[in-house]
């Protein structure tokens, strides 16, 4: 028994190998490189301490980067998290109706879904020209607003940029999360709706003491893809602004692609390590929220 | 009676937000068939300035495929990136068939020493957005003399952690009473993975190549990094080279890049689905 037991365990080191080598060379021993490269001089090599990361700290254009992405999320994740919950009750509502005597409606429920997910098999670079139409000073949206009698924006270039970045994100990652909340709803016992109805419960009611309750644990999850999610919408915002973007949407990675070809090394290097500190941070709590999902 | 009513507002609620979530495609789909005279009538404001507005017919008044034919025919450069694409997304994905499904079987399956730290480090490295990995892949990129060609996305993505995550979920869900069975009967450890691991575990397999597909078919950030020569690109940096005054020519071709990702789309979209929900639910 024992033998067999190392035999087994050969195995799985055998069958994980061959990856695990690819994951060190192109991703673990690198990283380390560029942890031992933030405490270094760019040029020659020699020790610095943390007069890197102190220069990245007090580097306006960081400042900018980091404020304008945690602003980013900060606006788009109650947003995009509410939105989606909404969606996601109102298809539940309908996707959970018999379906021998609703086929036409459960038959429409699933084809908004698979509308709703859409976005996410369209690349950035396809809709980006539609988006320069769209956004333009003389383009389709301020025309709309124009014939409705508002007063339009230079959408591209002013603060209103931001909104542009917005839309954008919550247009590719909706159909994500009304997913994610679906799965988390339809987890909800039945009973619980049933014994409550039975106490004279109302919906609303229903809704706030037990479905919200019910999928607490899976907002974390939700809370933390998403956010993880909002570093992608770069692609948008590189692709209709270029590398000096109007300030507002001035992200993490303009400044990391305007030091790479700068080729500030230590910036980056530093900027890197401080910022896989933050995401290690979050994707710790993210495992626990799992454990502690996984033991109720 | 009141039922029905607000089952009825709440699924014309949904086909509306469904309708503007597919808008730009119907945009796009009409503007690949308006012809250059008309688009340059319509988008003349944007163009050459003045004090009206661009605007938009949804039916074009002289529907063409002339757009169409010119991207197909007249642009080589087209079918270059569109190659390109192709070759950057056949080679990561062929490389996770290899390397993420024997990883991920591995790490479900087997209890070995190191085994909890190896699947620790993979969900941490899923987890990391590109800044973060972005010099240290060029500083061994270019160390292997890879830079600037394309196996310097190849690479990479082909380890990419998060298809490794996504087959673990799907692998770690076979019950162990089938793989014993087989032992029993003399089959070796490597016969056990391709003859009941691969098939049992095809839908996690599928949905992390669909989701990788996508991700792929529209990847920008590495290509602009690691990619300098302009023969190279795939198409989702040409797309937005192609300036406003072609624009029937970049219309057309922003509809065929997206063909091929709404067709794995509407094929594999159950396992797209089921790769979202695996990735963020433990069961």
């Amino acid at each position: 028994m024992k033998r067999s037991n190392r035999k087994r365990a050969l195995w799985g080191w055998l069958f994980v190998l061959p990856g695990f080598t690819g994951v060190l060379v192109f991703y673990l021993v690198p990283f380390l490189d560029v942890v031992r490269r933030s405490f270094l001089n760019a040029m020659g090599g020699g020790f610095v301490g943390v007069s890197n990361y102190r220069s990245v700290l007090e580097n306006e254009a960081f400042r900018l980067a980091a404020r304008n992405t945690l602003r980013f999320a900060l606006v788009c994740l109650p947003l995009l998290l509410l939105l989606s919950l909404v969606l996601a009750v109102l298809l539940q509502s309908l996707l959970t109706l018999p379906a021998r005597q609703h086929p036409g409606i459960l038959k429409a429920a699933r084809l908004v879904k698979s509308a709703y997910l859409v976005p996410l098999a369209v690349p950035a670079a396809s809709i980006v020209l539609l988006w320069r139409l769209v956004f333009d000073a003389r383009g389709l949206l301020n025309g709309w607003i124009h014939s409705l009698g508002g007063e339009g924006a230079d959408w591209m270039h002013t603060g209103a940029a931001f909104g542009v970045l917005v839309f954008s994100y919550l247009w590719k990652n909706t159909g994500y999360d009304v997913v994610l909340w679906l799965a988390g709803l339809s987890a909800v016992p039945q009973e619980l709706y049933e014994a409550a109805r039975v106490d004279g419960a109302n919906r609303v009611m229903c809704f706030f003491k037990i479905t919200l309750p019910c999928i607490r644990p899976m907002a974390v999850t939700i809370i933390i893809i998403s956010f993880l999610n909002s570093f992608k919408v770069f692609r948008e915002a590189y692709l209709v602004a270029g590398n000096y973007p109007q300030d507002n949407i001035y992200l993490l990675q303009h400044l990391f692609n305007n030091w790479f070809r700068e080729l500030s090394m230590d910036k980056m290097a530093a900027g890197a390590v401080l910022l896989s500190m933050c995401i290690l941070a979050l994707v710790l709590l993210l495992e626990k929220s799992w454990n502690g999902a996984g033991r109720e | 009676m009141k039922k029905t009513i607000l089952r009825a507002v709440t699924l014309a609620l949904l086909l509306l937000l469904a309708l503007l979530t597919i808008s730009p495609l119907l945009f796009l789909a009409s503007g690949s068939l308006t012809g250059g005279g008309e688009l340059s009538k319509s988008l003349g404001p944007i163009l050459y300035g003045g004090d009206d507005y661009a605007g938009w017919k949804l039916l074009p008044l002289y529907p063409t495929l002339r757009h169409f034919v010119e991207v197909l025919l007249d642009s080589p450069e087209f079918f270059q990136m569109f190659w390109n694409t192709v070759k950057l997304t056949a080679g990561v994905l062929a490389g996770q068939i290899l390397f993420a499904t024997t990883s991920a079987w591995g790490l479900a399956r087997y209890r070995f020493p190191g085994r909890r730290q190896v699947y620790l480090l993979y969900i941490i490295l899923m987890m990391m957005p590109f800044q973060v990995t972005m010099l240290s892949q060029y500083l061994v990129l270019d160390r292997l003399g890879l830079y600037d060609s394309l196996w310097a996305v190849i690479w990479p993505g082909a380890f990419s952690t998060f298809s490794v995550f996504l087959m673990f979920r799907f692998f770690e869900g076979i019950p162990e009473s089938i793989l014993e069975a087989a032992r029993i009967d003399g089959a070796g450890e490597f016969a056990i993975f391709l003859r009941l691991g691969l098939p049992l575990g095809a839908p996690g397999i599928l949905s992390a190549l669909v989701l990788q597909f996508l991700e792929m078919w529209s990847m920008i950030e590495q290509p602009v990094t690691f990619l300098k020569t302009k023969s190279l690109w795939p198409l989702s940096l040409y797309l937005p080279e192609i300036g406003l005054e072609q624009a029937g020519l970049a219309l057309c071709a922003s509809c065929l890049a997206v063909l091929p990702a709404l067709l794995v789309f509407g094929i594999g979209q159950e396992y797209l689905e089921q790769g979202i929900m695996a990735a963020a639910v433990k069961e």
